[in-house]
């Protein structure tokens, strides 16, 4: 009974961190369908973002609300930058040469934020309450429940949004056939553009919520990372797909760490993308058939 | 798809030949003088550089000939590393046999990470490769009781004949001989059907296959080739630093090879040449740079040199990615042209 309890309470609070998978998986489908670009650089887009906040709020002591507005902009110029600078040259290019850029992108942000903030913790302002949530006889710890709340909010609104909005439907257009959609009158480019502020303002947000759950270091992006094996696991293109993925791995990693020790939690996603990829590659919603060679 | 890699060039004339020949013997002669006259520091990293060239030349293989990209280079290190330290401690072998066993057992570490996602196009084996990366890493902190964990392995000096090879001149010698071998023999892959297989996979997969290249079977020989050469590099890497812990084969050097690969030129075994020299001398001349600067502006610049090496991959990454896909071997190319017709 005592077991199974603890089982329950480990479980919820997996889901629960698994709604901020959702949030950075969603950041990369959006590109991913946009452009066909696996951006490798949202970990470390996400934790630039958490540094901006960081230094707007507490280095130029703006608060919370105007650091969180100052990180959100600085995000998505940098995204847009990014973007411009190094994506937009290499369309049509091979994929993996693509996936390098990114890749490359991602180790210029680690290597400027070590530059400029340091390897060590920073404490940044507590955004969410600490006081533990209750549900039944269950604890939940307050950040992690407040977190997970906030980023399902805002994958769902993103899902509704992207759905229903004009800008939804060009991306899918822009998605289902480039040239086609091209040729339809719609702005591809901007369309690119378009899902890498979405990517920004994603990538922004959970690196606050990530930074305010555990702490701010330069290791924060590496989350990123097991959010990929997360892609895997939903299908690469499918925009519902990430919060179903999001949820199960975060459930995965914290029952892993329950039954097998908490230093597996970090090689679970990685397990678990193996394991798609052998038994089914396309993920669980992803749409685009596998090519076989 | 415009292919970013040239197809590898065979020898255009039978003088030319020669000439490169003879270029080559006397590059090989002054490699075999080079610890008579320069200081222990540049042997040290003569022989760090014979290492880098034959794990370059691996993720060449893989990436710049074939299209197969791999996150995980340096975990395959590892693993032939590691084959060495255990083999060594537990069985007790020579550095003869421990080397190529070093070789065989991450070429079989990678074929088990590569299979699933070989059968399928795309992002798939990126993925998979990263997932060795931080799985193998795991395996080399948490296996305590055969890898010894953060703590790591020591290696004893390979020896010959009951000569050991105690110093980094004298190990120096055996990375020229396995360098230069594994060098020999990548040229001859890619020279060979095997190797025009492999180009024609990166080019065009389909039209290969209907050609009757057997697509599986020969990513399947690229990425195990790859693997192969990531071992031996490794390998040599444990009887270099006589020791093997997990820190040495993080991201970050896989990140570094990558950075080799596309520096010195996708599908050039010169590039890999070039690219692993540039790479292995960047850290050096900006380590000296740094601190130079650091003294004059009064500022510790060593604790940012890990970040700014960081940083400096990345930008080294992206910038010939955009501006000179080819990399050194394609500027060296053009740079050799140009003296040979003044004025063109």
């Amino acid at each position: 009974m005592n077991a199974f309890h603890f089982f329950i309470e480990y479980s919820i609070v997996g889901i629960a961190s698994g709604g901020v998978y959702a949030l950075i998986a969603l950041g990369i489908v959006v590109i991913f369908k946009s452009s066909q670009t696996f951006n490798f650089a949202m970990g470390e887009m996400m934790m630039l973002s958490a540094y901006l906040f960081y230094t707007a709020a507490v280095t130029f002591s703006l608060g919370i609300l105007a650091g969180m507005v100052a990180a959100l902009l600085g995000s998505i110029v940098l995204a847009l930058v990014i973007e411009r600078v190094a994506l937009r040259p290499m369309m049509g290019r091979p994929f993996i040469a693509i996936v390098m850029v990114t890749f490359g992108i991602g180790s210029i942000i680690r290597g400027v934020v070590g530059m400029i903030w340091g390897p060590n913790d920073l404490q940044i302002p507590a955004i969410l309450a600490r006081t533990p949530v209750l549900i039944g006889d269950f604890f939940i710890p307050g950040k992690t429940a407040r977190a997970a709340a906030i980023a399902v909010c805002i994958v769902l609104a993103l899902i509704l949004y992207l759905r229903y909005s004009r800008a939804g439907v060009a991306l899918r257009a822009a998605a289902a056939d480039t040239i086609t959609a091209a040729s339809m009158g719609i702005d591809v480019r901007r369309v690119v553009a378009f899902t890498w502020v979405i990517a920004a303002i994603t990538g922004c947000i959970s690196g606050v919520l990530m930074a305010n759950v555990n702490t701010l270091t330069p290791h924060l992006g590496v989350v990123a990372l097991n959010v990929l094996a997360v892609i895997i696991l939903g299908g690469m293109n499918s925009i519902g797909g990430v919060l179903v993925a999001g949820v199960i791995i975060g459930w995965l990693e914290a029952v892993t760490g329950l039954i097998l020790g908490t230093e597996f939690r970090e090689i679970t996603p990685y397990i678990l993308a193996l394991l798609v990829l052998l038994v089914r590659p396309t993920g669980l919603f992803g749409s685009r058939g596998i090519e076989r060679i | 798809m415009v292919s970013d890699v040239e197809a590898p060039v065979r020898g255009t004339t039978s003088s030319g030949l020669s000439r490169q020949r003879l270029l080559m013997a006397a590059g090989l002669v002054v490699l075999l003088a080079l610890p008579l006259f320069v200081p222990r520091y540049w042997v040290f990293f003569a022989g760090l550089l014979g290492i880098n060239i034959i794990a370059t030349h691996g993720l060449n293989i893989m990436m710049g000939y074939t299209g197969l990209l791999s996150l995980g280079h340096a975990a395959f290190l590892g693993v032939g590393a590691y084959t060495v330290a255990l083999a060594q401690i537990h069985l007790g072998l020579p550095f003869w046999l421990a080397i190529p066993l070093a070789g065989v057992s991450a070429a079989i570490v990678g074929v088990g990470f590569g299979l699933p996602s070989l059968r399928i196009r795309g992002l798939y084996l990126v993925i998979a490769t990263l997932a060795a990366q931080f799985i193998l890493n795991f395996v080399f902190v948490h296996w305590q009781s055969v890898t010894n964990g953060d703590v790591g392995l020591t290696v004893q000096p390979a020896s010959v004949f009951g000569f050991p090879l105690n110093n980094e001149t004298r190990v120096y010698y055996l990375i020229l001989a396995v360098t230069v071998f594994m060098t020999v023999f990548g040229m001859n892959v890619i020279n060979s059907r095997v190797g025009r297989a492999f180009v024609a996979i990166r080019e065009r997969d389909l039209t290969a296959q209907v050609l009757g290249v057997e697509i599986v079977g020969y990513k399947l020989i690229a990425f195990a080739l790859g693997s192969f050469y990531a071992g031996i590099a490794g390998g040599l890497l444990a009887y270099f630093n006589r020791f093997v812990n997990p820190e040495q084969f993080g991201l970050l050097l896989s990140v570094f090879f990558l950075s080799a690969v596309i520096v010195g030129g996708m599908g050039s075994m010169l590039g890999a040449v070039l690219g692993a020299v540039f790479m292995t001398l960047l850290p050096e001349a900006l380590r000296e740079g740094a601190l130079a600067v650091g003294t004059t502006i009064g500022f510790d610049m060593a604790t940012i040199l890990v970040p700014l090496r960081e940083t400096v991959f990345g930008l080294l990454i992206v910038c010939f990615l955009i501006l000179e896909p080819r990399g050194l071997a394609h500027l060296w190319k053009r740079l050799r042209q140009r003296s040979h017709h003044p004025g063109g």
